[in-house]
């Protein structure tokens, strides 16, 4: 129709060329301005945490360096060794700029590995309850049901009494706590997924029920996986921070953003605010940032609210 | 019935659980105990029997109100969390109430007109509520408002007065001072949430043809958003913030430690740290049983709201 | 039109466009037409030929991103395009009421009908809720709900299509409006509801001298109800006339291929006539004549959009190469 095309109105100029869905899913996204500048500080946590070693100016793990006679010092004030401890020294004489980097390593870490985890599960199970269907289904919705009838943070906090501290339990109460999350969403997307007719056609060509529900089923659940991963790894590292904070979770040894907060939690009231506010700052940005994004991804993503 | 099998069920999962942390005795016993008075203590904690018989002893037990005794402060568990209770649950619904005044206004305002700034910044503002985890912003609120401006009071619960048999703070200043902080706290990520379902809400609502045919009766236009947009997005938000009111209780736990408020969330802490196993089940008990209970109301409060489930109702 | 009484609403010129992310929709593009008291107007035309949109800028309910850019529509000579909001909210649902499409849709989900009833007088009047009570349950009578009191405590799930449609139009009733924009209100409905609401509908009007604009893509129920007929196709009016002139002889191809589509007026056995191709995307407007890539009489003059002529009884036609050429009084614009 070339008549179309020479009365388009100056408006439509910017709509010519080629639109993949991956262009137009970048200029959706794009289109918010504060999810983008959330995506660049991520990548810059992630560099970060990734070269903690490399970055810090000392070593908070190194008993050796680390000296009880620096214990909260103010920003800026010179440690025993001669460096400026620019965000002030903790409790236990750390300087905070290096015990914030390797704390958001592991905050990073943690949150992000019990995410990948907690998702592979849930796919896993959402799936098989998707596809199965029947008896298996109800079992696992059950139970799926009432495991998100409660809140996360109570049973995470039954787990960690029950497992005690370290980087290991921690991720896997924080599995424990995230998988229905993924396995309800996936769930519910394949059941849709499922009564379109590309399963119905792959059905009818003979191809194996595992071919069927990981490469055909599958790929067309990701949309809103993504979406809740993003979110639940901002989860999951704000869990973690808290129940460091109650005293469960990581240990003072390896201490996370959420630990260290909780050490400066005493100081507060005598003003030393540093400790506290500092690795808070820290981990704010990093929640805000990756929930921008999610946020912009469940906007982008969303089928419905596409025109 | 499915509830009577969730707290069975869930009595079990407890009981194991906390069953494997670690010997209370050990903490119990002074250092220079010796071995017969060890086994004395194992033995009057019921401590020695097998894992099911002790179940089984909880079980019974538990069916008559026993939870058990603290073992640190030997007194029945039950009785210690109950008389901790008043303080959580005032906490718990003054956050709520709240969530509740300040969200669906904000988040009405914000879907009726999302390209606003106003708008945008409560939107903004959402996200930071979803994300700011909640002890954080306990410690900055102390560290701003007691520890700098000097304004309220950062710990504790202040002036009680017994009121229906039930000590609560709120009417007094005092009290009013020290519950608003720890309230707001707690509050914090529930209103977030209330904002973003208001303002969903709002916009499905808004587009449907109820609503321009209730422009097209010539109806003011506040009485289309307090009637006819609030009453169909009052369903959602009861719905979630109803079942959301446990996930305050739960959290409690936090803003609870944050300003040593004396709820059953801090004696739960405080229970961790010393081992005191009867506490922590016994919360747990209770925590489970409040869960079921809520779900009980909003079932009740959604048919009250929603007509449609009512019929169902009846024909089933 | 008989010029001794001026029209209960005259659109003129009305132009309607819709400014999206992809351009500028003309939804309405300079539609003009009056319906006299107690007359029925149909508007007859495919799903986007912005039909409904001329109804709804009638009412000012015109959503965002949708702007009256241009010409007046006057209602009893009072031009509503200018008319202030606070003013708009006075005329509608007295002067003017809406009647929507999908019956299902319509009638708040939550609230029960006397609610919804007896707001829409009290919005107008300050009269008790007892009389508001009263009225209600009077046209609900007359539009054939069988025990209104007890209906009038129901929600709406537990109506039909048909009654709740019936609801629908007891509510655009209630005020006795002299004009009623009814968007397709029978097009969700079984053919035998349908027949009994047109027929109350036609009693009504003609009882109380209610104009009737009658949006619809169904050419018979046109036939059997409307005086006269606005046939649309992409935003703009392609003939207009008297029902009975238009639909025994059209002079548009598109009214043709409309009318040659109905599946009644075709022989058994012989192919049902179609129009070829697809109604066009506002957005993608075709040069000149909106028709011409489907149109079976196409010529190069058609390249240039067409300006309506007028013909005898009133008739008018926007087309270069009318079926039917009779004889062009003048020539608009």
């Amino acid at each position: 129709m070339t008549t179309v095309e020479n009365n388009m109105e100056p408006e439509e100029k910017g709509y010519e060329g080629v639109q993949t869905p991956l262009r137009r899913f970048l200029s959706d996204f794009c289109e918010a301005k504060l999810a983008v500048v959330g995506f660049f500080t991520i990548l810059a946590i992630a560099l970060l945490a990734i070269m903690a070693p490399f970055i810090a100016p000392t070593d908070p793990y190194d008993l050796a360096t680390v000296s009880v006679l620096d214990s909260r010092l103010a920003p800026g004030e010179a440690m025993m060794n001669g460096t400026i401890a620019h965000l002030g020294t903790d409790g236990a004489g750390r300087d905070m700029v290096s015990a914030m980097i390797y704390g958001l390593r592991i905050s990073l870490g943690v949150g992000i590995g019990s995410g990948l985890i907690a998702m592979l599960i849930g796919i896993s199970f959402g799936l098989l309850s998707a596809y199965a269907g029947g008896k298996i289904d109800s079992i696992f919705m059950r139970i799926v049901d009432i495991q998100l009838s409660f809140p996360a943070i109570l049973v995470a906090l039954v787990l960690l009494v029950t497992l005690g501290k370290g980087v290991d339990k921690t991720i896997i109460a924080l599995v424990v706590v995230q998988w229905a999350y993924y396995a309800r969403t996936i769930r519910g997307t394949a059941l849709v997924e499922r009564r379109r007719e590309y399963i119905e056609s792959a059905v009818c060509l003979g191809l194996s029920k595992n071919r069927i529900m990981f490469r055909h089923l599958l790929p067309n659940c990701l949309a809103p996986m993504i979406v809740v991963g993003t979110m639940q790894i901002a989860h999951a590292i704000s869990l973690e921070a808290t129940l460091s904070f109650l005293g469960l979770g990581m240990p003072q040894t390896e201490p996370s953003l959420g630990r260290l907060i909780s050490n400066g939690f005493e100081y507060i009231l005598s003003g030393k605010y540093w400790i506290s506010v500092y690795p808070g700052i820290a981990l704010l940005v990093t929640i805000v940032s990756i929930n921008l994004v999610g946020d912009r991804l469940r906007d982008v993503l969303n089928p419905r609210l596409q025109k | 019935m499915q509830s009577a099998l969730v707290v069975v069920i869930m009595s079990f999962i407890v009981f194991s659980g906390v069953f494997l942390v670690g010997d209370p005795v050990e903490i119990l016993v002074s250092d220079d105990a010796d071995q017969e008075e060890r086994e004395m203590m194992i033995k009057s904690m019921g401590l020695d029997k097998p894992f099911l018989v002790q179940y089984g002893i909880f079980i019974s037990k538990a069916i008559k109100g026993d939870l058990g005794d603290s073992f640190v402060f030997q007194e029945p568990a039950l009785l210690l969390i109950l008389d901790r209770m008043p303080a959580t649950m005032e906490l718990a619904i003054v956050a709520l109430l709240i969530a509740i005044i300040f969200g669906i206004p904000l988040g009405v305002w914000a879907g009726l007109k999302p390209e606003s700034l106003a708008s945008k910044s409560i939107m903004t503002g959402s996200i930071l509520g979803f994300s700011l985890p909640t002890f954080w912003v306990g410690i900055m609120m102390i560290l701003l408002f007691a520890v700098m401006l000097g304004w309220l009071p950062s710990t504790g619960r202040g002036d009680v007065q017994i009121i229906l048999g039930m000590p609560i703070s709120i009417f007094s200043w005092d009290g009013f001072s020290h519950v608003l902080m720890p309230a707001v706290n707690l509050a914090l990520f529930k209103l977030s949430m209330v904002i973003r379902l208001a303002r969903a809400g709002t916009r499905e609502v808004l587009h449907q043809d109820y609503i321009k045919f209730a422009r097209a009766k010539g109806l003011k236009e506040t009485r289309i958003i307090l009637i006819h947009v609030m009453k169909n997005i009052l369903i959602p938000v009861v719905t979630v913030l109803g079942l959301e009111f446990g996930g305050l209780v739960a959290f409690s736990v936090v803003t609870e430690t944050v300003f040593a408020w004396p709820g059953m969330g801090k004696l739960l802490i405080d229970s961790i740290g010393l081992l005191d196993r009867p506490i922590i089940v016994a919360y747990l008990m209770i925590i489970v049983f409040l869960f079921v209970l809520i779900n009980l109301l909003v079932d009740i409060c959604y048919s009250i709201l929603d007509p449609r489930v009512r019929l169902q109702d009846i024909k089933s | 039109m008989p010029l001794s009484e001026s029209p209960t609403i005259e659109v003129k010129d009305l132009k309607t466009y819709f400014f999206t992310k992809g351009g500028i929709a003309k939804a309405v593009d300079g539609v003009s037409f009056s319906v006299g008291r107690g007359k029925v107007l149909g508007l007859v035309g495919e799903s986007g030929s912005g039909k409904t949109v001329t109804g709804f800028s009638i009412l000012g309910l015109v959503d965002e991103p949708g702007r009256i850019v241009g010409g007046e529509i006057l209602y009893r000579g009072e031009n509503l395009v200018s008319a202030s909001p606070d003013r708009m909210r006075e005329l509608r649902g007295v002067n003017i009421s809406m009647i929507f499409q999908d019956p299902m849709m319509t009638l708040n989900p939550v609230l029960r009908i006397d609610t919804q009833m007896i707001e829409a007088v009290l919005a107008h009047e300050s009269i008790s809720k007892d009389d508001a009570r009263q009225r209600a349950r009077d046209v609900l009578g007359q539009v054939g709900i069988a025990s209104p009191d007890e209906r009038l405590r129901s929600y709406p799930h537990q109506f039909s299509g048909g009654m709740r449609q019936r609801v629908a139009i007891a509510i655009a009733l209630l005020n006795k409006p002299d004009l009623i924009v009814a968007d397709e209100p029978t097009t969700a409905l079984d053919v035998t509801i349908q027949g009994q609401i047109l027929y109350e509908v036609q009693k009504l009007c003609s009882q109380t001298g209610t104009a009737l604009i009658w949006i619809t893509h169904d050419l018979s129920v046109v036939a059997g109800l409307a005086d006269d007929i606005c046939v649309m196709y992409a935003g703009r009016i392609v003939e207009q006339g008297s029902v009975n002139s238009v639909l025994d002889k059209p002079m548009h191809p598109y009214t043709n291929g409309l009318i040659s589509s109905v599946p009644s007026r075709n022989k058994r056995g012989v192919p049902l006539a179609q129009i070829p191709g697809m109604a066009p995307s506002l957005l993608k407007l075709p040069k000149g004549c909106s028709f011409g890539p489907r149109c079976a009489q196409f010529s190069d003059a058609c390249d240039s959009i067409p300006d309506i002529s007028n013909y005898e009884n009133g008739r008018q036609i926007r087309c270069h190469n009318p079926l039917d050429k009779g004889t062009i009084l003048r020539v608009m614009d």
